[in-house]
């Protein structure tokens, strides 16, 4: 079992043509995940990867030939808001934007309009979604995690593939990992993938990996106490980073004092979470 | 993307914010015809990109041309938390009465612009929001509707503005809403907003912080960015698409990713070193740019050795290997080198990086531990 994807996942790839879409759209299918369409403007009625996937011009017509269920966007930035919205009117219930560099205006309307929607939309700056052995979504490589109970969530790319692999040589498998993305406004915050971690029956601990800047880890901690159950180990990179300076991601930043990682690594251990010195100590902590 | 107080007060001005009557100055000469011409007292700002200016002496008030052009020279000689004053604002000065905060920024707990007023303008803000934060009042924004006059009256109440300022207040308040919305800003602010000797309201002050994401539509706003005003080594990160912060320590690092990046940096303090740099090459980096990453890592001299740490996933071992062999054809280095590579191709990458005298590590940890090893050797 997981959360959000899994083997009946019916995925659709807009920007599909592009360097990164067609890169990824091969490792996604390698994998085993059913992308059943890309979607490219003025690129209607060709085919792609041998002729394995049709390509679109509108995710509406994706949509209503295919019966896709989910969309992965990998347009660049100055597109990508136009792409959610795209996918949104469309009715895709999961949307997930491995995009980059969305303006934070942008996000700030997009969200109060896709929060009236039935959607969610996980990312921008996301590594994406991997159920291991069913689905993967988005560019997290797929052979470092292997199936299992531990539920993964993350603010962060690379960070996250560090502890897929520790967890992996440890022989500690994951239900799912869950990229929210490392922009200061995004669609799924660390509570929503909480929430569902806890509702799924095959998920039995929880890795929780944050990082400076904003309040998604103390709101965290605050939802751990009121609803979780299940066990909870986090790591919240950034310890060392100097105030006022962004690190990488535009939300990686300690700003008029509040973002420390130091406050978020004292909210979660108050309600119980065991916080990792390092990634590499996150398999001890949940054994 | 930081504006200096002068660019942002002239974007509040155009929204219909009201100003102090000044101008820009490169000399001393200048700020002396500019006094002139304004009249009467003025006040010599100095712009520089970082907060602390009034305590350090970046501000003077001159009551004559003279004066002016005497405290002009003393500005602009000056060093302000490091960086070099090159320009000062001759502004008309005011007759103060009272001063308060007014601000927009984004709150990302809300996904919504936040307009903040305090009735205690004039100081830090920060300063206030963390021993009196009950001094300072907000209202949400629905970034769809915008800003609406009853929420400006609100504050305006709320921190006891008289009456008859109101009017003045709303269209000011109205005014920074839509200087922040259409330069997409992530934060607009006025402080201090005071209420003059002749009873109007002025903005004396000005800051202004631009979403660097969105400056592909702002050519006019991307213009403004002040080259002198960033370390030399951050700027040349930007050119080649890299993101850098310089910090004090010793050991150089290169890293994919800006958590896994935060992360090395974490782990090698965790083992009692200091980390010399943050340094994200990003995703798929091809060998042209690890080479430029590691000449900016050997241009600090303050490092002792460099820790590659390399998780491929887009990025590529065998190319970041080499782009650092690459790299080390172009420096003469003698510095010892730590190298961690996992991933996509890491057994490649590894052969290519044999040719080169470096350690290599398996984990994370055994190589922060490594690194800090020699950097204590010194």
């Amino acid at each position: 079992m997981s959360i959000l994807i899994n083997k009946n996942t019916r995925l659709i790839v807009q920007g599909i043509t592009g360097r990164e879409g067609i890169f990824h759209t091969s490792q996604m299918l390698g994998y085993g995940t059913q992308v059943v369409a890309g979607v490219t403007p003025g690129k209607g009625g060709e085919w792609v990867l041998d002729g394995k996937v049709p390509v679109f011009d509108t995710v509406h017509r994706a949509v209503d030939i295919t019966g896709a269920n989910a969309s992965a966007i990998f347009v660049p930035a100055r597109f990508a808001s136009d792409a959610i919205l795209e996918a949104a009117d469309a009715g895709v219930p999961l949307i997930v934007c491995i995009t980059e560099g969305i303006p934070i205006q942008d996000m700030m309307r997009l969200r109060r309009y896709l929060d009236q929607q039935e959607v969610r939309l996980v990312g921008p700056n996301s590594p994406g979604l991997l159920t291991p052995s069913e689905c993967k979504v988005g560019i997290i490589p797929g052979n470092i995690a292997e199936p299992g109970s531990i539920g993964v969530v993350s603010r962060s790319g690379t960070l996250t593939y560090e502890v897929l692999y520790a967890l992996k040589m440890e022989g500690i498998g994951v239900s799912t990992c869950v990229g929210i993305g490392g922009d200061p406004i995004n669609g799924t915050s660390f509570i929503d993938v909480l929430g569902m971690f806890e509702a799924d029956p095959h998920t039995e601990k929880v890795v929780i990996i944050g990082e400076i800047g904003g309040r998604d880890e103390e709101l965290a901690a605050e939802y751990i106490s009121d609803m979780m159950t299940k066990q909870i180990v986090a790591f919240i990179a950034g310890r060392t980073a100097p105030p006022g300076k962004r690190m990488g991601h535009a939300g990686a930043i300690v700003e008029g004092g509040t973002g420390l990682a130091v406050d978020k690594i004292n909210s979660l251990e108050a309600v119980g979470a065991a916080v990792a010195e390092h990634p590499g100590k996150i398999p001890e902590l949940l054994k | 993307m930081k504006l200096h107080e002068y660019q942002s007060k002239q974007l509040f001005s155009k929204y219909g914010v009201p100003i102090p009557r000044g101008r820009i100055a490169l000399t001393a000469h200048e700020a002396k015809s500019i006094a002139q011409e304004l009249g009467g007292r003025v006040v010599i700002k100095a712009q520089v990109l970082v907060g602390g200016r009034g305590k350090a002496g970046g501000i003077r008030l001159a009551h004559t041309p003279e004066e002016a052009e005497e405290a002009a020279t003393q500005v602009l000689g000056m060093r302000i938390n490091g960086l070099p004053v090159r320009k000062v604002l001759v502004d008309e000065a005011a007759e103060i009465r009272s001063e308060i905060y007014l601000g927009v920024t984004n709150d990302r707990a809300f996904f919504s612009p936040v307009m903040m007023a305090s009735a205690e303008g004039g100081v830090d803000i920060e300063e206030v929001a963390r021993t009196h934060p009950d001094k300072i009042v907000r209202v949400c924004i629905d970034p769809l509707l915008g800003l609406h006059e009853h929420q400006a009256r609100f504050l305006a109440v709320a921190i006891e503005l008289g009456r008859d300022h109101w009017r003045e207040f709303i269209g000011i308040a109205c005014g920074l809403y839509q200087a922040f919305i259409t330069s997409d800003a992530t934060l607009a602010e006025i402080n201090p907003l005071v209420i003059t000797g002749d009873n109007r309201l002025l903005a004396l002050d000005g800051k202004m912080v631009l979403d660097d994401n969105a400056l592909f539509r702002h050519s006019d706003l991307a213009e403004m960015r002040d080259m002198d005003e960033e370390e030399a080594i951050e700027r040349e990160a930007r050119r080649f698409g890299l993101s850098y912060v310089k910090l004090d320590g010793t050991i150089g690092c290169m890293v994919n990713g800006a958590g896994l990046a935060m992360a090395t940096m974490d782990v090698i303090k965790l083992f009692g070193g200091e980390p010399a740099n943050f340094l994200d090459i990003g995703g798929g980096a091809g060998a042209d740019k690890v080479a430029a990453a590691l000449q900016l890592i050997l241009k600090d001299p303050n490092v002792k050795v460099v820790m590659f740490n390399i998780f491929g996933g887009i990025t590529r071992c065998d190319e970041v290997a080499k782009g650092i062999l690459t790299a080390l054809d172009q420096i003469e280095t003698d510095l010892p080198m730590v190298a961690r590579l996992v991933g996509t191709n890491e057994e490649e990458g590894r052969r290519i990086l044999a040719a080169a005298d470096m350690v290599t590590a398996t984990s994370l940890a055994d190589a922060a531990e490594k690194a800090v090893a020699f950097s204590e050797k010194g």
